[in-house]
């Protein structure tokens, strides 16, 4: 019997207007173990939708987003909110680091969530800005960071709780091209070391040749780019 | 078990952060307990005057006196009867018989009509009782059924009560009985509306990090948690201030009101609060808030959406 998937999409449809074609639809992906998977679309193509979908923070209109077997889009909020505390891990282009926590609590963030205390709690951030190369910044406040160094905390924040599932929208989107390939490796190597599975959104055709697929959203389905990969 | 200790755990972190937050904003967070404080005071003071009228009249009870007048038939077997029949009842406290010469030697001493009175071949006063209701039966309702009892026993002739201004007293202290209760909603939903918009202004300047939080797998209850017990400390804070004020004020009054109290030779003195009905509007302060935190809480933090 084959292992259930790590995420899988189902005929995944969304349309923000009755009156309008949907944005996309019959979206079908399956991510196992191990695999790091880039999505790239043209701006309004409906990237971000598609990561709220994925995230159980929107609803498709038909269709179904299996996280570990379990269907969240037919999860209520706050069993969405669960299962995506415990399964997910996130990294935004706006990196969404809280400035006034130190840079050991922003990453502490999805432990605190889960109830994870005391010395596990502290050996595994640890373990994780170390991961990072951000050891020495534990206690320093996020705000006083560099970009890329934010970008770092928020990469370590998505993995340390160790999530099934590692979705990352446009993580070097604001970066310079040299930290963006340097956050782009670190990425990729993190999610392979302490995630299931990854999937990078983004428009940038160097940043999707770090991921070991390429997929190209359009409006009626996820393919391979022009010219294969 | 590990669970409930890290439930636990958690909590009482984020009750300790939500006071830490408060302390590091001392004038912000010490306005709006002053505003949950006077919102208080007013209803608490109220009831400090009341209580303390209630206990100034207390002794007014016998202003509930019944007069029972004995026809001149009654005699004295008759009338050691009728007295130990009354104080058998259980709506009667007392009964002091005033013999027909008891009342005319009163009379006589204190009239000056002596000279008069010795004209007279027989004394035209009667026997007399005077009944006190117990303290149960001591109200114009009590009174009035013990009046008709007594009026329907034989060889009584009348039973008077004049309760008319006593009623009245009792209207008044009624009325303002009233108005603390009024006072005391009115102001405790003043305490629910500032804490809760307090709350609102606290949640508004913090919407980036429940979005953060919102994104990363908390839910609308987590969330809010940290604005739950802040409105607690709100509530505990603007409950003590309220206290202390009312405190202050009856420590201020006492030594006024114990002289003009020894002026009417009455041994009243002022009361405070008392260590329950204090207990009780503390808890009271907190559930307003809280309540008003959750309302708040809950609204605005459904209503940021994290995409």
């Amino acid at each position: 019997m084959a292992d259930t998937p790590i995420l899988a999409l189902e005929g995944l449809s969304k349309r923000y207007r009755r009156d309008r074609p949907p944005i996309f639809e019959n979206l079908r992906l399956a991510l196992g173990r191990g695999d790091y998977v880039a999505v790239m679309g043209e701006s309004g193509v409906g990237k971000s939708t598609l990561l709220n979908l994925l995230s159980g923070l929107d609803r498709p209109d038909a269709g179904h987003v299996l996280l570990d077997g379990v269907d969240i889009t037919r999860l209520d909020d706050d069993a969405a909110t669960r299962l995506r505390r415990r399964a997910v891990g996130f990294v935004f282009q706006a990196f969404h680091v809280l400035p006034y926590l130190s840079v050991a609590g922003n990453v502490a963030l999805p432990l605190d969530l889960l109830g994870v205390t005391g010395p596990q709690r502290a050996q595994r951030t640890a373990d994780m800005l170390a991961a990072v190369g951000l050891a020495d910044a534990a206690g320093r406040l996020a705000r006083e960071l560099s970009g890329g160094e934010v970008q770092r905390v928020a990469i370590a924040r998505a993995l340390v709780h160790r999530p099934r599932l590692v979705l990352a929208d446009e993580p070097t989107g604001n970066l310079d091209p040299r930290n963006a390939a340097q956050i782009l490796g670190l990425l990729r190597d993190q999610v392979k070391a302490h995630a299931g599975a990854g999937l990078l959104i983004t428009h940038s055709r160097a940043a999707a040749e770090t991921a070991d697929r390429i997929l190209v959203l359009e409006a009626d389905g996820l393919h391979p780019p022009a010219g294969g990969r | 078990m590990k669970r409930l200790e890290a439930y636990l755990s958690r909590h009482a972190q984020t009750l300790i952060g939500s006071l830490g937050r408060l302390a590091r904003q001392p004038f912000a967070t010490f306005l709006t307990m002053a505003v949950v404080a006077a919102a208080l005071a007013l209803p608490l003071l109220l009831d400090v005057v009341l209580v303390n009228a209630r206990a100034a009249t207390l002794g007014w009870n016998q202003a509930f006196d019944l007069s029972v007048y004995l026809d001149k038939k009654t005699g004295e077997d008759r009338r050691q009867a009728l007295v130990r029949d009354l104080q058998a009842r259980p709506d009667v406290a007392a009964v002091r018989l005033i013999t027909a010469d008891q009342a005319l030697a009163a009379f006589r001493a204190a009239s000056g009509f002596g000279k008069a009175l010795d004209a007279l071949t027989d004394n035209p006063l009667p026997d007399t009782l005077i009944v006190t209701p117990s303290l149960a039966a001591s109200t114009p309702e009590g009174t009035a059924a013990l009046r008709a009892a007594i009026a329907a026993l034989p060889n009584v002739e009348t039973a008077q009560l004049d309760t008319d201004w006593v009623k009245r007293l009792l209207a008044i202290l009624e009325v303002l009985r009233r108005v603390v209760q009024v006072s005391a909603a009115l102001l405790g939903a003043a305490v629910v509306l500032v804490v809760g918009n307090t709350i609102r202004l606290d949640v508004a300047s913090r919407r980036a990090e429940i979005e953060v939080m919102k994104l990363v797998g908390a839910t609308d209850g987590f969330a809010r948690r940290p604005f739950l017990y802040g409105g607690l400390w709100y509530g505990l804070g603007g409950g003590l201030l309220a206290l202390a004020v009312v405190g202050l004020a009856t420590h201020l009054l006492a030594a006024p009101v114990a002289r003009l109290a020894i002026a009417y030779g009455s041994p009243f003195r002022l009361q405070g609060l008392g260590l329950r009905p204090a207990g009780e509007a503390l808890l009271l302060a907190v559930a307003a808030s809280w309540l008003g935190s959750w309302l708040a809480a809950t609204h605005h933090i459904r209503a940021i959406d994290p995409t």
